[in-house]
């Protein structure tokens, strides 16, 4: 063997397979310190009592132990029942707008030249690299009052609808609507990526064939397209779905103030209020929401790995 | 060969067109003369002047940089760590935990991750006295926490569908560990360590709701500059701003894009040439 005399004190160490406990250990520790550590500690602050102290909480002393009336608020003051209803019905019509317009350009994408393929696929993504807020921003300049985009709007709708309809400029700054249209653009790619990688992979010689024993296309599209993209429409509607319900950013820039999501109740508890214990409850209401998505998704991806495995 | 359908190229016309007037919109605003933003005033370059002259947002914009650069590298090492980990230990203790450690992060809200970590912040301050005060280190820390996963998703399939034979051959003819680590693993996943610093480093410098909770006074990164001045209303100069990115990052897609596509033609024609060689 060459070079055992030449071994550097890393590379000795690295023979002694010194390095797999570090591989482990390293981000192990890293992700329970930063990562489940303050988690649990919004559980246990969930369960605290509130104080006008610094910081703003108690457990023991005078207080209970176990404080469960911030879990008993939630449901006694529908300020937090709407903004959860809101937050579901915002998150899941966005859902079902970003899969009503993504699944055409998917299968859009699909039947392009690969040349073509490669350069919308990459006007995909490219919105996607560029900063976020710059894209809601976009879209306040597009839905102010005076904007041409409000005006065409208007002009076209006032030829429409009979005249005693019409309207001098269409209200979308500030409302749920306005809400849903935002994470619609901004979450698109995520939709139409799963879908595009799903479809990308389907045997075409399938509906090539139910095409010669005389299918018409759209039935083929409803017999095989679609069963077969099912993956697909789940892993785009859990990657729009979830950022969705906790979006923050959003509903406090173009939203209405008066019906807030659920992720602004959180920061307003949190920041405004400063009641953590209140926060902290509502966070984890918002992680009950999600549970059943997250552990789909978590199903879904884990098959997905191993199907690659096998496939390999 | 079967007709395209319309429907699919009118679906995909709307959509590229969703994608794109807004931006389209902002980056001819930018030339807006007037400062009214949604009114016309006449071509100007001078919200370019002003932003360029804004010594608030270059601040902003270095930090953010720095952050960026400082995390996207932190979380490249952490994560591909963990990747490696995943996809070449099959057993160690907690593993379960682990493996659910790395994947609860991409799917946490983010509104949940800031408080969470901020209260972090607030008690080991209380506790242990540090972090002192909130700022640079805390923004980085956070940053670093929920970008890695995203490198460590990237790694673990990346390796997942890599053969393991290849190293376990490697290690039957006499490598060594360290060996087999650097002439075949490490290249085998360079790509995707590639890519999962590029991911970290765009996450962090867009980062918004986290930093927004875990920033302190005087730190403040160019989006919760862009969230404070967007959220008093629209100000010409943000155009501008948008413009410039816009313009930065596709400059950037449009050459990563002719490499990748110049690296796929070279591995078909040498392929290729290798198939006809053994013919």
């Amino acid at each position: 063997m060459a070079g055992a005399h030449t071994d550097t004190p890393l590379q000795r160490w690295f023979n002694r397979k010194g390095w797999i406990n570090v591989t482990i250990a390293a981000p192990y520790v890293w992700l329970v310190l930063f990562f489940l550590l303050p988690f649990v500690i919004v559980i246990a602050m969930s369960f605290a009592t509130r104080t006008p102290t610094a910081p703003p909480f108690s457990f023991g002393g005078e207080h209970p132990v176990l404080n469960t009336a911030h879990y008993a608020r939630l449901f006694q003051d529908d300020l937090y029942i709407r903004a959860y209803l809101t937050s579901i019905a915002n998150a899941g019509l966005a859902t079902l707008l970003c899969l009503l317009i993504g699944y055409p350009m998917a299968l859009g994408l699909t039947r392009v030249s690969p040349a073509w393929r490669n350069i919308l696929l990459m006007l995909v993504i490219l919105p996607f690299w560029t900063s976020f807020l710059l894209r809601v921003y976009a879209w306040i300049g597009l839905m102010g009052t005076n904007s041409w985009f409000n005006k065409l709007l208007t002009a076209s709708w006032n030829w429409l609808v009979p005249t005693d309809w019409a309207l001098r400029s269409i209200p979308m700054m500030n409302t749920n609507f306005a809400v849903v249209l935002v994470m619609v653009y901004s979450y698109l790619p995520f939709m139409i990526l799963p879908l595009y990688a799903n479809l990308e992979k389907l045997d075409r010689t399938l509906d090539e064939a139910s095409m010669d024993l005389g299918s018409r296309p759209f039935r083929v599209f409803l017999d095989i397209t679609l069963p077969l993209s099912v993956p697909g429409i789940i892993a785009g509607g859990l990657l729009v779905f979830i950022p969705a319900s906790g979006e923050l950013i959003i509903p406090s820039l173009v939203g209405n103030a008066g019906q807030p999501m659920i992720g602004r109740v959180i920061s307003d508890e949190f920041a405004s209020a400063r009641d953590w214990p209140m926060a902290s409850a509502v966070s984890v209401a918002l992680l009950m929401l999600l549970v059943v998505p997250i552990m789909l998704y978590t199903h879904f991806e884990g098959k997905s790995h191993e199907k690659r495995k096998e496939g390999a | 060969m079967r007709r395209r359908s319309t429907f699919l190229v009118t679906m995909l016309c709307f959509g590229f067109a969703f994608f794109y007037v807004p931006i389209l919109s902002m980056m001819v605003y930018s030339f807006n003369g007037s400062r009214l933003a949604t009114v016309w005033g006449g071509f100007s370059t001078k919200w370019y002047v002003s932003l360029l002259s804004n010594r608030q947002i270059l601040n902003a914009a270095l930090l953010s940089l720095k952050i960026a650069l400082l995390s996207a590298t932190m979380a490249t090492i952490l994560g591909t760590m963990a990747g490696i980990a995943l996809a070449r230990f099959k057993r160690f203790r907690g593993r379960t935990l682990f493996s659910g450690l790395v994947t609860a992060p991409l799917v946490m809200p983010e509104v949940i991750t800031g408080i969470a970590s901020l209260m972090l912040f607030i008690l080991m301050a209380e506790w242990i006295g540090w972090p002192a005060s909130r700022g640079f280190t805390t923004v980085t820390l956070a940053h670093i926490t929920f970008s890695m996963v995203f490198v460590t998703t990237i790694v673990h399939s990346r390796l997942s569908e890599a053969d393991a034979a290849l190293e376990e051959a490697a290690m039957d003819l006499g490598s060594r560990p360290w060996q087999v680590m650097k002439d075949i693993t490490l290249p085998i996943i360079s790509p995707a360590i590639v890519s999962g610093w590029l991911l970290a480093f765009t996450i962090s410098l867009d980062d918004v709701v986290i930093t927004n909770f875990t920033t302190g006074p005087g730190t403040t990164t160019l989006p919760i500059l862009i969230w404070s001045k967007v959220k008093l209303g629209v100000t010409p100069d943000i155009n501008a701003l948008a413009t410039i990115t816009v313009c930065i990052v596709g400059t950037g897609v449009a050459i990563a894009g002719v490499i990748l596509n110049r690296a796929e033609k070279r591995r078909d024609r040498d392929a290729r040439m290798a198939y006809q060689a053994n013919q």
